[in-house]
């Protein structure tokens, strides 16, 4: 599926806007039928805001001597890892070989590991400073707009993103929409790294998502205009009635119809047809066990739910329906539904066998989702439940690579893979460990060693503490 | 889940624990003075209050001994500034007690009897460690916040430690929007509203005089007057550094004001000032992000660089969390360990981090004699770590407050247990406990 996703994305870029009524490539109108009146069906651009992201310069580099955890739940001790043409070349032992006059790092004491994925931030549509005119991430004067895209807000000067890149060792990102919304809109996966335009830190290839948020939020925001939904069963109403049209919307393409462009509907039917992944904001577990019924009411599936805050309590549901978990350490009691939190989430769900994730939410906590991880995986020892430090790892890494449908590409040193990659000054899982290099693609984004390895957003460009260690 | 509260609510209050006279052997002490941890120490507590902690300490006969088999045996953590016992859950409004956006009172609001020792956040956040608190009423429509209180964490109904230990007021962005939109008016409403309170406890007359046209209420001018006269210290959040300097400057019309800085996010910029001007200050030290733009030039390295100016710097955690999470106060101590590790920042030793959340905050609110150390005469508040306390998941495994061990069983671990396993069994999840 994600290969196809990919396929499709690509094909799209190729292809000319609107109105065109080519036979291949896109699929949002194209049947194998004929279209039953005369009118030809119209195709849509899938891709109107492509990614012009290119890996920046590397050289072939190579770290030995060094404690790896390859995302997948290995660990090298005394590892080699070499890095070139933007791809993990080679990981494995003291005896690896390495080709002569390239960079070599000796790794001892440290860490390597895949750079962290954060697969819930609002870095870019919430950026720093959090003035009102930078307030952009919900689109709360509707309860479903699955039309708007977070691309669109994201303000690619925030300084957020090179906080989470030096300080947290993040090399991939997902930017959600808020959660006023049921619906809130389409999200974006990003590179973390610095650009001039969203484009050119879009994720080539990686699938869109959709953002729904459960609970309390959106039936407070709306109830609160005197309008629905402004109850938990007046969400579900909502919802229900929207996916009904993209159902009928859907079809009508699929029947080879024409019909009106309605971005919100192209949305859901993306989701319908299994090209656009549902990050479903949703804390407590009876709610998540509603919206899973509601997905097969209408035939769609979801990634992920987000914050998950009582996924513990329906850990094996969330198990055999193959549904991720994306969570905080030890976040609660800010509101009702994030009451019945406890540490031991995180850990609870991973012994059950169901796809754990330490996700941030948080400009701030970004920069040590290892640290988050580490709490987590010390609370679930306690109860016995003993993960390894390279196993913990698969929460930062290849889990949220593969809810964000890029595992193919990043996410585990394997070779072939990008190079995003972190070496940390000791164990990431120590409150004293930071990162000391961030390659994304191979090419080193930060050095902590080097301060002209270290990015100065726009905005911070002579201002106090410009280029400061932060 | 109600019934079991009030029932164990009742049992304390019936029979209230008494305090243990108890000797902590085969330490990994940590007195919290800043001072390097002492293998083999041993602190004995009698009376509730530490009566000596050291190497080579003799055990009193008759005191019950606790052997510690080497782990870390440290004062309890001092949260340096936060909203525990204010709330229990922020979003739900019948439960917060942070602050009181409707009062007609001010400066005179006072926290005591708002705090609830009974709510979960207290119960969670002693499990983690945390012993005391410093707790501020939090701003609202008002310049002056009102009195806040050190409190204890202790598993009983008695919560404070020392009330109207402080008053809260917030400068910057903040109180320029209270005062009427400008730090200008921020600066001339503070002056005015104390100088009414001077006025008043000269003659208590002039209140009565002023009527409706009163700046401020008896209970406001009550509580400024011991502001300016310096019995209560007053706690300004303050970020941007020309605020963090004019706010230094306030002592010049006010020369008794006992200042306490809290925030500080520009701090570094203005160190050598905040140092001659011998404040102590409060602050969140991974706030790094330019959030407002008196947050310019935010960096984790603000702590390490105060504290090599000479300044007492606290560590506490606001900015994110004021109420439930105060046992981040050992991850941020440990983080400020980790950035001396990073070329070019500026963190502190261990030694220092951990002062920096215990007596350091209680010097800056003027107890460091009876609270945040295991020196003799300060509370007996110890805890037993079951590893490095400022190392990631450490928890304590015993605590003691005021000599007395207290629960570490909080309402997450009943959930945690009930759904160890989460199928429900022969009957549902609700029989299971």
């Amino acid at each position: 599926m994600i290969r196809g996703v990919k396929g499709s994305l690509l094909a799209a870029v190729s292809l000319a806007l609107v109105g065109c009524a080519a036979s291949n490539g896109e699929t949002a109108s194209a049947g194998d039928k004929p279209a039953a009146s005369a009118e030809k069906p119209v195709k849509f651009n899938k891709d109107p805001y492509p990614s012009t992201y290119k890996p920046y310069a590397g050289q072939v580099t190579a770290v030995r001597n060094v404690t790896i955890f390859d995302g997948e739940g290995g660990r090298i001790d005394n590892g080699t890892v070499l890095l070139a043409n933007g791809k993990v070349e080679a990981v494995g032992g003291p005896d690896t070989p390495i080709p002569a006059d390239i960079a070599v790092y000796d790794g001892t004491g440290k860490f390597l590991t895949p750079g962290i994925i954060d697969i819930h931030s609002h870095l870019g549509d919430y950026p720093s400073p959090s003035v009102d005119a930078h307030s952009d991430g919900n689109e709360a004067t509707s309860p479903t707009t699955p039309e708007v895209w977070s691309e669109h807000s994201v303000w690619p000067q925030d300084p957020g993103f090179s906080r989470a890149l030096a300080n947290g060792g993040v090399t991939a990102l997902q930017i959600l929409p808020g959660s006023a919304n049921l619906m809130g809109g389409r999200s974006i996966t990003l590179k973390n790294v610095p650009s001039r335009t969203v484009q050119g830190m879009k994720f080539p290839g990686a699938p869109y998502g959709l953002k729904m948020a459960c609970g309390e939020n959106p039936k407070r925001v709306y109830g609160g205009k005197g309008r629905m939904p402004s109850t938990r069963m007046g969400n579900f109403a909502v919802n229900r009635a929207t996916w009904q049209k993209a159902a009928a919307y859907k079809k009508k393409m699929d029947d080879g119809k024409a019909v009106d462009r309605d971005l919100a509907m192209e949305t859901l039917a993306g989701v319908l047809s299994g090209e656009i992944l549902v990050h479903n904001h949703c804390y407590r577990a009876d709610e998540m066990a509603l919206v899973i019924d509601m997905s097969k009411e209408f035939g769609y599936k979801v990634s992920t739910f987000h914050h998950a805050v009582e996924a513990y309590k329906i850990a094996d549901i969330l198990q055999k329906e193959g549904i991720c978990s994306a969570m905080w350490a030890d976040w609660w009691g800010f509101k009702m539904e994030a009451y019945d939190s406890v540490n031991e989430n995180i850990p609870l769900v991973y012994k059950a066998g169901a796809c754990t994730i330490v996700h941030s939410d948080d400009a701030n906590q970004i920069q040590r989702l290892n640290q988050e991880a580490a709490k987590a995986r010390a609370a679930g020892r306690r109860i016995g439940i003993d993960v390894s430090d390279e196993l913990a790892w698969t929460w930062l890494s290849y889990n949220p690579a593969k809810a964000l449908g890029i595992a193919d590409r990043t996410g585990s040193l394997k070779p072939g893979k990008m190079a995003d990659v972190v070496l940390w000054n000791g164990n990431p899982f120590s409150a004293y460990t930071r990162p000391e290099k961030v390659w994304i693609d191979g090419a080193l984004m930060f050095d902590a060693n080097d301060p002209k390895r270290r990015p100065v957003s726009d905005f911070e460009l002579g201002q106090p503490g410009e280029g400061d260690v932060k | 889940m109600i019934r079991v509260l009030l029932l164990s609510a009742a049992a304390i209050i019936a029979v209230p624990a008494a305090a243990q006279d108890v000797a902590i052997v085969n330490a990994k002490l940590v007195i919290g003075d800043g001072s390097a941890p002492i293998d083999g120490g041993t602190v004995v507590v009698r009376g509730g209050k530490v009566v000596a902690a050291g190497a080579g300490v003799a055990v009193p006969a008759g005191v019950e001994r606790v052997d510690a088999q080497g782990r870390y045996v440290t004062p309890g953590i001092v949260a340096a500034f936060s909203r525990v016992g204010l709330t229990e859950v922020d979003a739900v409004t019948g439960t917060n007690d942070r602050s009181a956006a409707r009062s007609r009172f001010s400066a005179g609001l006072d926290i005591a009897p708002a705090l609830n020792p009974m709510g979960s956040p207290v119960a969670v956040n002693r499990a983690s460690g945390v012993t005391r608190a410093i707790v501020a009423p939090q701003s609202s429509s008002n310049l002056f916040a009102g009195q806040g209180a050190v409190v204890d964490l202790a598993d009983d109904m008695d919560m404070v430690t020392r009330p109207r230990a402080l008053q809260y007021v917030a400068f910057g962005e903040d109180g320029s929007a209270k005062a009427g939109g400008s730090r200008a008016a921020t600066f001339l409403l503070f002056r005015e509203q104390l100088l009414a309170a001077r006025s008043y406890a000269r003659n208590p007359a002039t209140l009565a005089e002023w009527g409706n046209d009163a700046m401020i209420q008896r209970a406001d001018a009550d509580a400024l007057v011991r502001v300016i006269d310096g019995t209560t210290p007053l706690f300004v959040r303050v970020d941007r550094a020309a605020d963090i300097v004019n706010v230094l400057k306030l002592r010049q019309d006010f020369p008794a004001l006992k200042l306490v800085l809290v925030g500080v996010t520009e701090g570094w910029l203005v160190a050598r000032e905040i140092a001659a001007a011998k404040v102590p200050v409060l602050v969140s030290p991974l706030t790094d992000l330019p959030s407002s733009f008196e947050q310019l030039g935010a960096t984790q390295s603000n702590a390490g660089r105060l504290k090599a100016a000479g300044v007492d710097v606290s560590v506490g955690v606001f900015d994110d969390d004021d109420a439930h999470k105060m046992g981040y106060a050992t991850q941020y101590a440990g983080n400020l360990v980790g950035l001396t590790r990073v070329p070019g920042a500026s963190g502190m030793t261990w030694d220092q981090a951990f002062a920096s959340i215990s007596s350091v905050p209680a010097r800056a609110v003027g107890m460091e004699g009876s609270i945040g150390s295991l020196r003799p005469g300060r509370a007996g508040d110890v805890v037993i770590w079951d590893n490095d306390p400022l190392e990631l998941g450490s928890r304590p495994t015993s605590i003691w407050i005021d000599g007395k061990a207290q629960s570490l069983t909080t309402r997450q671990d009943r959930l945690r247990d009930r759904y160890a396993t989460p199928q429900e069994g022969a009957l549902p999840k609700a029989y299971d406990r």
